[in-house]
């Protein structure tokens, strides 16, 4: 007998920025992969279940976790710290704002003395970034988050890291695509199009000069394989798309 | 000792340290008693949740050692944004780990450590008294010297405790309580239970005996003494108050909520709880 499927309906704009998420994973080896946000998590552990097997995941407490959730280690905040400087790790962060070289603030707009919106505070994005590599996740790519120059440095771009010799920014992942600093100047650069998006789009919610290559690839498609586990296994109830709608 | 009696050895122009993380397992019993209090003109140490926001609301802070302020499942503590916004007090922004570096430096009498942290980063702008220090070896790499974060008193909470101050922690996560009361010169350690010392292991492995006795000062036994942050395994966070508090302007909550003693505050939850069903 044979069973036949409907087909897949095709990947929605937040699978894409799944499969992005989840590339910055590939071939980590045995490492820590901490994602913040959504997007990033379901991307972590889709890399986990297919592409990087070794990856280590923790529970978003302090054990760290297989797939179904066995406990397979402890991670209090004091070792996660150690494990940070150990560069074990490719934390993926947000930013409120982000700049041209990759600088990233999640500490407050406006003046620091007294600021006009308080956020988060640095947490611990300078030791992120002087010590593990480090990628963004924007959910929402706008001129208010890829700004000229962030307002606080907490996480450290490519023309403050002279000295620091474990400092790398993989990629920067938004709703409209991916982003690296392959350029001779560690500018920011245009790196693949999430399908449905043009340079143009990007260009437009960017609020600085962005390196664009004449070939701009897309994000690459996803196999069934990954759409299965994405749709059944990792995000059933498809939390995603509130992070980011088609 | 109760609350009361353990914040009447504090007094104003101290130092303070607050275990927890964020809004989890925070001495918050100990900080309505500081609330009740006078003292004021602080200098808070604290991964910041709602504690630091609760004495940044009614103005007990003249300087703050942090490296954020959040309720978790809230990102933005809304008292301390409004208390920043305003310029309410002096803050000494850094990193998690240079905070931890920081404690370290402290409980071990150092007057630094060297952290590969904040340089490169505005955490060097804005406090232009951090030095930084040459390794004098041959990577000679360049760090960050962590000041120790040396404090008057520290306040924390965890799930057991005897009542000579040997303190116990059941929940995933030790935070770094045993570093306050260390780092220290005098420490109040409130607990969910107090037992008898040989309770203490009867059921859980002697490392989760975090908190030593010649590390505390005094010990207060207050059940959901967290409260509305988590103090796992005893309990959750609670989430719906945590809303209410993160949505109701200060003043209101506090008159509330914070103007009897702690058996009227958990009076208070538990009428509004019955009131939501």
């Amino acid at each position: 007998m044979t069973v036949t499927r409907d087909p897949l309906a095709p990947p929605t704009r937040a699978e894409y920025c799944v499969i992005a998420c989840a590339e910055a994973w590939r071939e980590g080896g045995e490492i820590l992969a901490s994602p913040m946000g959504l997007i990033p998590s379901v991307g972590a552990r889709l890399a986990r279940l297919t592409f990087s097997p070794d990856l280590l995941l923790t529970d978003g407490e302090a054990t760290i976790v297989r797939p179904d959730g066995t406990p397979e280690g402890w991670l209090p905040y004091r070792q996660h710290l150690t494990l940070v400087a150990s560069g074990r790790r490719h934390v993926m962060m947000g930013a409120s704002q982000i700049d041209r070289f990759g600088n990233q603030n999640i500490s407050c707009i406006g003046d620091w003395e007294r600021p006009k919106r308080q956020l988060l505070g640095v947490r611990g994005a300078p030791i992120n970034t002087l010590n593990n590599p480090t990628s963004y996740w924007v959910p929402r790519h706008s001129r208010r988050v890829f700004v000229e120059k962030v307002d606080m440095i907490c996480g450290v771009g490519y023309d403050h890291a002279d000295g620091a010799r474990h400092h790398r920014i993989p990629c920067v992942v938004s709703d409209l695509g991916v982003f690296d600093f392959a350029t001779p100047d560690h500018s920011m650069r245009l790196a693949a199009l999430h399908p449905g998006v043009t340079v143009e789009q990007v260009r437009e919610a960017t609020g600085f000069e962005l390196t664009v290559p004449d070939e701009v690839p897309p994000t690459r498609e996803p196999t069934a394989e990954e759409l299965r586990l994405i749709r059944e296994v990792i995000d059933p109830a498809g939390s995603r798309g509130r992070e980011v709608s088609s | 000792m109760t609350a009361d009696q353990a914040v009447s050895h504090l007094e104003s122009g101290m130092t303070l340290g607050i275990g927890g993380w964020g809004s989890r397992r925070k001495p918050m019993a100990l900080v309505r008693a500081l609330l009740r209090s006078d003292v004021t003109d602080l200098t808070v140490v604290s991964y910041g949740g709602p504690d630091v926001g609760m004495l940044a609301a009614a103005g007990r802070i003249r300087k703050l050692v942090a490296a954020f302020v959040t309720l978790d499942s809230i990102p933005l503590e809304p008292n301390y944004r409004a208390a920043r916004e305003r310029g309410a007090f002096e803050l000494m922004e850094i990193d998690e780990a240079m905070f931890m570096w920081g404690l370290h430096a402290a409980a071990n009498r150092l007057p630094f450590l060297p952290v590969r942290a904040g340089l490169g980063s505005d955490v060097m702008r804005v406090n232009p008294g951090l030095r930084t220090v040459a390794s004098p070896y041959d990577d000679g790499e360049t760090f960050v010297a962590m000041p120790a974060l040396r404090m008057d008193a520290a306040l924390v909470h965890v799930s057991r405790a005897d009542r000579l101050g040997n303190g116990q922690y059941l929940g995933p996560d030790p935070y770094f309580d045993d570093l306050f009361c260390e780092a220290a010169d005098t420490a109040y350690l409130s607990c969910e239970r107090i037992v008898d010392t040989a309770e203490l292991t009867k059921e859980a492995a002697p490392q989760t005996l975090l908190v030593k006795r010649h590390t505390v000062t005094g010990v207060v036994e207050v059940p959901s003494g967290a409260h509305f942050t988590s103090s796992a395994p005893d309990s959750a966070r609670d989430e719906a108050f945590q809303k209410l508090y993160a949505t109701t302007p200060w003043p209101e909550f506090a008159a509330r909520f914070l103007d009897g003693d702690e058996q009227a505050y958990q009076s208070a939850v538990q009428a509004w709880h019955e009131e939501q069903r």
